[in-house]
């Protein structure tokens, strides 16, 4: 085995870029180890945290691009770094097409586009805040995808707007749609009378997807990033948003979506609540439900809010979406029949992490004892390990022990895949508990990433996933669904539906 | 204005960071531009706070300057002997292009241009004597910005030559350059030989004469106008004059030919400024430098009102900074190398005449330019992007010179470096490229991003004086 490292002097690229290129080298032939990173002070300790870190690297700077590779041979480990420019190349040929401008900076975008109303912001946090106050300034509302933004920062920038009437979603914001157009990863969803305001990106894309797939629409879905419901912030963004939803002539039915909010700020909310005309659905998770639409579960909050803006209940659903019918109790039974003996633990290895913690609510909810969580807000046992499951075990594949220098697992689904096999082969293990997440910027083709390892499972163990996502979305909701049952997959309509089945079963068989 | 009028309106979004966002938005049909977005220079965290909290009064400083720089009206008023004319010239003095810099550490070319410069003064007969006085400490050395004046390449003034005198109209105040002596070899790129110095003397006794007379006779030539006028025929007036000097030429000539009794002189001179395409370089940099010197001292102002190199630095100086220098390596040019040569030859970046850049010509209006456009890559298209990238970091659009490309957009005009160094983008400055040993000359011409570092420091350096 041979390390080489090149320095690239001045070479910027956004880290998703990078990652793609180093996952593209670590595929590479005789290549064991990869990582093209830029020169700063922490990538540098990850690199040497990969033994990747070689002598001219101590040297390099913020603007510098570091190149490491482990491979068999210098020959190969050479290959490979002159792989790196090729593959940056495609990248900066897409940016760039040799004819056309493109604008450096906020205000050269505002000469070439004037009028534009909305800053879309995914730099590195540390820039981030700079970017969005001028956004601000320039009279944009911001949506701030980026994370890693001090919290002080997003104070400042939240008053700032607040002051303006502007609008900052994030830092931290996942997705969005406004005025009909998914902003970053969100779906394809019809419009119409429900607005959201959501403090949870997956939330707010299984609230809206349901809504969606029950024949509603959205009006408007506004996240707020997760920090905004704490105290130091006090929910400016979510007060705003709502107060935009009130004033807005087609939303109807408002629907919140958000981990427990600090009282202070859900005071506010609630005092907010008292003085609007549209009904509010909400779902806090965690809390007990409050008010004559407070809910438990993101797919009852989508529930309830299509039958307040129908007026009535939509047929023939509630079963699939929300569970305790006949047809979850025949699936959980034949699922338990199946099983061997011994087997009798639920693995959830979930993507979303609102969905990691609704599988935890959900299984406390039926009474399933014994559950651990890297993620657990108090219901499951911490986890100790992230990398080794206990008995019955939720796993929050993005949060951020398994997400620095790899891109979050709605993307990258090998870490997830490696993982289903493994657990699979747990003879304790009864069922694995899944999320696909669909939309824009997600991985385009979830049901073929899947596709081996869902079917080397199902020779041992049931599979439950569930699919977040409409059929106008790029990978068709559909086809994924259909692919993943021809591997052999039981698909819920909704990810409490999945989170019950799987709980159910290991319920079951846990007091066999 | 509620938040609830964006949704009464068309989302028109600006995307700063992953390009797959703005993918998904042409995907759905949606207005979106994509901004190749990078990360600020690295500049202290307690300079960008500085800076920030003072952004409205850099601002109206910025305004007032560039309301200066746009009204600037340079006008050749004559002709004039340096220690005549300049302010501060001596007998024993030497101005250089460039910051401040000492004998020891001058360039190749400098130095072959100060022994070339002694000779023709008569201080000196032989290389070897003349190099003996520069380092002697007899002989004092400023640079040409610090004394109204700008020169090419090596940029050497010496007392006794004879020097443009240009006024800009409105403000008053006056900037002097040499003339220029043609391509070959010249002692701006730090040729000394003989033919050099003859070369000197009939551009002091035949051309001087000639031209001061003309223009005594004719009153002064208007050169905004006629720059504004070379940018609509190809000319950026930095690496390219040929339409420059051809207007000149025009309004000379017939006045030559009145204002000089002997024919073969006149001959002599109108075919010498008939031979060289870069003739008005000496007029575009000092109009340039007349213009920004009337903008000079307007405390808080973050724009660039000097921006030069010596071949060995290079330097600039803010309007906020009084005469401050800020002062980083000069790198050498990527350029088109004559044959036989190549970058292992060519001189870091030097010259003042990277003033015209400064003033929002030059590289900052190579879209102006397309016949010059192998030099940044060989498509217009690519001189069309350096063009709009340096409206970036402009802090004004100019009213007179114009891009007719761009629609007739004024070029973009005063180098703010604040947006440098938030936008992490370099002004772009095209060039000649001398050899690095003197008197070989010029080896080829090209383009280059300004140093990074004095454009630190002078953000630094406002940053300073602002927190005081």
């Amino acid at each position: 085995m041979v390390v080489v490292g090149r320095i690239k002097k001045g070479a910027y690229f956004d880290s998703v870029t990078l990652m793609n290129v180093a996952r593209e080298l670590s595929h590479m032939e005789g290549v064991a180890d990869a990582a093209v990173v830029m020169g700063t002070n922490e990538n540098r300790a990850i690199l040497a945290a990969a033994d990747l870190l070689t002598p001219e690297f101590e040297a390099s700077g913020d603007t510098d691009l570091l190149i490491g590779v482990r491979a068999d041979t210098d020959g190969i480990a050479e290959a490979a770094l002159i792989a790196v420019d090729r593959l940056l190349e495609n990248v900066q040929g897409t940016a760039d097409d040799g004819e056309a401008f493109v604008p450096k900076s906020l205000d050269g975008a505002l000469d070439v586009v004037p009028g534009a109303n909305l800053a879309l912001i995914s730099v590195a946090g540390r820039y981030a805040g700079d970017v969005a106050a001028r956004a601000l300034d320039r009279g944009l509302h911001v949506m701030l995808f980026s994370d890693n933004v001090p919290l002080e920062t997003e104070v400042e920038l939240k008053a700032r707007a607040h002051s303006r009437g502007l609008l900052v979603m994030g830092p931290d914001c996942g997705t969005a749609i406004i005025n009909g157009v998914p902003l970053g990863f969100a779906n394809a969803v019809n419009r119409g009378p429900i607005g959201i305001i959501a403090a949870s990106g997956t939330g707010l894309q299984e609230v809206s997807t349901l809504v969606s797939n029950l024949g509603s629409g959205i009006s408007q879905a506004i996240g707020t990033g997760g920090h905004d419901v704490v105290s130091a912030v006090g929910g400016i963004t979510f007060l705003d948003g709502l107060e935009a939803l009130v004033d807005d002539a087609e939303t109807e039915v408002i629907v919140l979506v958000s981990k427990p909010p600090d009282s202070e700020v859900l005071d506010r909310i609630r005092k907010k609540l008292a003085k609007i005309r549209q009904p509010v659905v909400s779902v806090f998770l965690g809390t007990e439900p409050e008010g004559p639409n407070g809910c438990r579960t993101l797919a009852e909050a989508a529930f309830r809010a299509v039958t307040v803006a129908l007026g009535s209940e939509p047929e023939g659903v509630r079963g699939l979406l929300l569970g305790g019918d006949d047809q979850e109790k025949e699936t959980v039974e034949r699922i338990v029949g199946e099983r061997s003996s011994g087997q009798r633990y639920v693995r959830a290895l979930m993507s979303g992490g609102t969905f990691a913690s609704e599988a935890e609510i959900v299984f406390a909810g039926i009474g399933l004892n014994d559950v651990h969580s890297n993620v657990s807000s108090g219901r499951a046992a911490k986890l100790d390990d992230p990398l080794r499951s206990v008995a019955n075990t939720i796993v929050d594949l993005g949060s951020d022990e398994f997400t620095v220098g790899r891109p979050h697992p709605m993307i990258d689904y090998s870490l997830r895949v490696k993982r289903i096999v493994d657990e699979a082969n747990d003879p304790e293990v009864a069922v694995i508990l899944l999320d696909v997440v669909l939309g824009y910027g997600s991985n385009l083709d979830p049901a073929s990433e899947l596709d081996d390892a869902v079917r080397e499972a199902v020779s041992k163990v049931a599979v439950v996933c569930s699919i977040t996502g409409t059929d106008r979305d790029p990978q068709n909701r559909r086809a994924v669904r259909d692919a993943l049952e021809g591997a052999g997959a039981v698909i819920a309509e909704s990810n409490l539906s999945a989170c019950r089945i799987a709980g159910l079963i290991a319920r079951k068989l846990g007091v066999k | 204005m509620p938040v609830s009028d964006l949704f009464r309106q068309e989302l028109r979004v600006v995307n700063i960071g992953l390009s797959s966002f703005k993918e998904s938005l042409d995907e759905v049909g949606a207005a979106a531009v994509q901004v190749d977005w990078r990360p600020p220079m690295d500049v202290s965290d307690e300079s960008r706070r500085i800076i920030r909290e003072h952004a409205a009064q850099i601002e109206v400083a910025n305004v007032k300057v560039m309301d200066i720089i746009l009204r600037g009206m340079p006008q050749l008023v004559g002709l004039a002997r340096a220690i005549d004319v300049i302010p501060g010239m001596k007998p024993n003095l030497i101005l250089h292009a460039g910051p401040p810099i000492a004998w020891e550490r001058m360039c190749g070319p400098m130095r072959g241009a100060v022994i070339g410069g002694l000779i023709y003064e008569g201080k000196a007969t032989t290389p070897d004597e003349a190099e003996g006085l520069a380092a002697s400490g007899e002989i004092e050395y400023a640079p040409c910005h610090e004394h109204s004046t700008v020169g090419p390449m090596a940029g050497i003034v010496m007392p006794s030559m004879p020097v443009f005198v240009l006024k800009n109209e409105e403000f008053g105040n006056v900037a002097y350059c040499t003339m220029n002596e043609g391509l070959g070899k010249v002692l701006r790129y730090g040729a000394f030989a003989s033919e050099v110095i003859e070369k000197l003397r009939w551009m002091d006794s035949i051309l001087y004469p000639v031209l001061d007379d003309t223009i005594a006779n004719m009153g002064p030539i208007d050169l905004k106008n006629l720059m504004a006028q070379a940018l609509h025929m190809g000319d950026e007036v930095h690496n390219r004059n040929r339409a420059a000097t051809s207007l000149l030429y025009r309004v000379l000539a017939p006045e030559i030919v009145r204002s000089c009794s002997d024919s073969r002189a006149a001959v002599e001179v109108l075919e010498f400024i008939n031979g060289n395409d870069h003739f008005f370089l000496n007029l575009s940099m000092p109009a340039c430098k007349v213009t920004l010197d009337a903008a000079r001292d307007v405390p808080d102002s973050s724009v660039v009102i000097a921006m030069t190199r010596n071949g060995t630095d290079f330097g600039i100086q803010l309007s906020g900074t009084g005469d401050e220098w800020f002062v980083g390596p000069a790198d050498v040019p990527d350029a088109l190398f004559f044959p036989g040569y190549t970058s292992e030859d060519a001189n870091p970046d030097i010259g003042d005449s990277s003033i015209t850049e400064t003033n929002g010509l030059g590289g900052f209006a190579i879209a102006a330019s397309p016949a010059i456009v192998q030099f940044v890559g060989g498509t217009t298209s690519d001189a069309i992007r350096y063009t709009l990238e340096m409206y970036e970091i402009a802090a004004a659009e100019n009213t007179v010179y114009q891009i007719p490309y761009l629609n007739f957009r004024g070029t973009p005009t005063g180098i703010d470096v604040v947006k440098v160094i938030t936008k992490n983008i370099l002004p772009f400055i095209d060039t000649g490229v001398a050899h690095r040993e003197p008197g070989v000359g010029q080896v080829g011409a090209g383009v280059l991003t300004a140093s990074e570092e004095p454009f630190k420091r002078a953000f630094e350096g406002l940053a300073a004086r602002l927190a005081k």
